[in-house]
């Protein structure tokens, strides 16, 4: 679903990464890994077309863009759980049925957090709202930065689940993180070396 | 269309839910110009020749109060990543934005008007040419002013900068628009300033948000 070739990128003067390829195939799950400030999140922000001071070709073979979990959750703390997560799918083109949204709260355990608004939710909390959003749209390519960072263990679990059935419909996800997924058998590491 | 719908209907809401930054600019409106008779003398005569500069001053300055936090919210967020990421068309994002900006700082100035008129001891053709000029102008200044707020988005504090950036485009309204109303006191003929209005809130709307458009672009690119 995604080729990417002879990707150079400097910032601040300093080299991220030369002549860099990924690629990302249905059912494969590759790793970007690198110490802090080794560019993993650049890369992935090349990938989604968020950043474009870069050297190389991104080529997507996808119809439908790539879902994206960045640093920020892009969650308004002034909306519910709810309406974030209408508006969300709005932006992929899926009209999520509350019905729908009920369930996957329930199995990211926030069952009941439907009409909270969104400053009353923990870090770890307004992130799984934004991956409530990768179970509610059927987008093939899931790109996600540090998906396991402030998720507590249940959370973890519930998580390596679904990337796990993900991958196993066809799809494909990119994640950065500094431990290695416990569930994937095959996974295609990128180190990233200053 | 249905994208500038859903985005216009959470905009609302996220307006409606934080009602202290809606009603500030519009005390902000109200105290300042009722200040006036009690600086310059309860003079009918004196405030009412000075009304329509007073009244579109602090119009001016009561939308660039709320324009600083237009953008803010969805760039830190990452709201606006999101919208990037899927592809979906900025200008739709930025015409809802700006929609829901005007009808939550710019109507209510309009509908004040005849309000704070009545303190300046505007009325008759000045009122009625007052509402029609702020209701002309006041889409052009949320326009104009969102090219600012979305070139200092990514700024910690872009307030002051906004203003600089912004206040250059509004001098051309604002000469306009206070010179329609004192035709209007004076019984001259109007129209040609309508024309001159309308005329300015056409480029605005067709070019402000390319743009804004181009400065989110730009602000999410790091």
């Amino acid at each position: 679903m995604l080729r990417a070739s002879g990707l150079s990128c400097a910032r601040d003067r300093r080299h991220l990464f030369t002549a860099l390829d990924v690629s990302l195939d249905a059912g494969q799950l590759v790793q970007v890994t690198g110490r802090n400030g080794s560019g993993k999140t650049t890369l992935l922000k090349i990938l989604t077309g968020l950043y474009t001071e870069f050297e190389g070709e991104v080529t997507w073979s996808i119809e439908r863009p790539p879902l994206y979990l960045g640093h920020s959750p892009g969650v308004n703390p002034r909306l519910t759980v709810t309406e974030n997560l209408g508006w969300l799918c709005h932006l992929q083109d899926t009209d999520a049925a509350l019905a729908d949204i009920d369930e996957v709260l329930d199995v990211l355990g926030m069952a009941g957090y439907q009409d909270t608004y969104c400053h009353n939710l923990s870090e770890g909390q307004r992130k799984r709202v934004n991956l409530a959003r990768f179970l509610l749209c059927e987008n093939p390519c899931w790109i996600m930065d540090e998906p396991f960072s402030s998720i507590d263990s249940t959370g973890l679990r519930y998580l390596e689940e679904k990337m796990q059935a993900h991958l196993e419909q066809g799809g494909g996800i990119i994640l950065t993180s500094h431990q290695r997924p416990m569930f994937a058998v095959d996974i295609d590491q990128v180190a990233l070396t200053p | 269309m249905n994208f500038y719908l859903r985005t216009l209907k959470r905009d609302l809401s996220i307006h409606l839910r934080g009602l202290s930054e809606v009603i500030n600019p519009l005390v902000f409106f109200v105290v300042v110009i009722s200040l006036f008779p009690l600086g310059l003398g309860p003079s009918p005569q004196q405030l009412s020749e000075v009304a329509p500069g007073v009244i579109w001053v602090a119009a001016l300055l009561a939308t660039l109060m709320s324009m600083d936090l237009m953008f803010r919210d969805d760039f830190s967020d990452g709201s606006l990543e999101q919208v990037v990421v899927s592809g979906q068309p900025l200008l739709v994002f930025v015409l809802a934005k700006v929609t829901a900006h005007w009808l939550m700082s710019g109507l209510p100035l309009v509908l004040l008007v005849p309000v704070v008129g009545l303190v300046m001891f505007v009325d008759g053709d000045s009122l009625q040419a007052m509402v029609v000029s702020l209701l002309l102008v006041s889409p052009t200044l949320s326009l104009l002013g969102a090219i600012g707020a979305a070139l200092t988005v990514s700024l910690a504090r872009g307030g002051l900068l906004v203003s600089i950036l912004v206040l250059p485009l509004y001098v051309p309204v604002l000469v306009l628009a206070t010179a329609m109303v004192q035709a209007a006191g004076s019984e001259a003929e109007i129209a040609g300033y309508v024309y001159w209005l309308l005329a300015a809130l056409l480029a605005s709307v067709t070019l402000a948000p390319l743009a804004v458009a181009a400065s989110l672009r730009l602000a999410v690119d790091r």
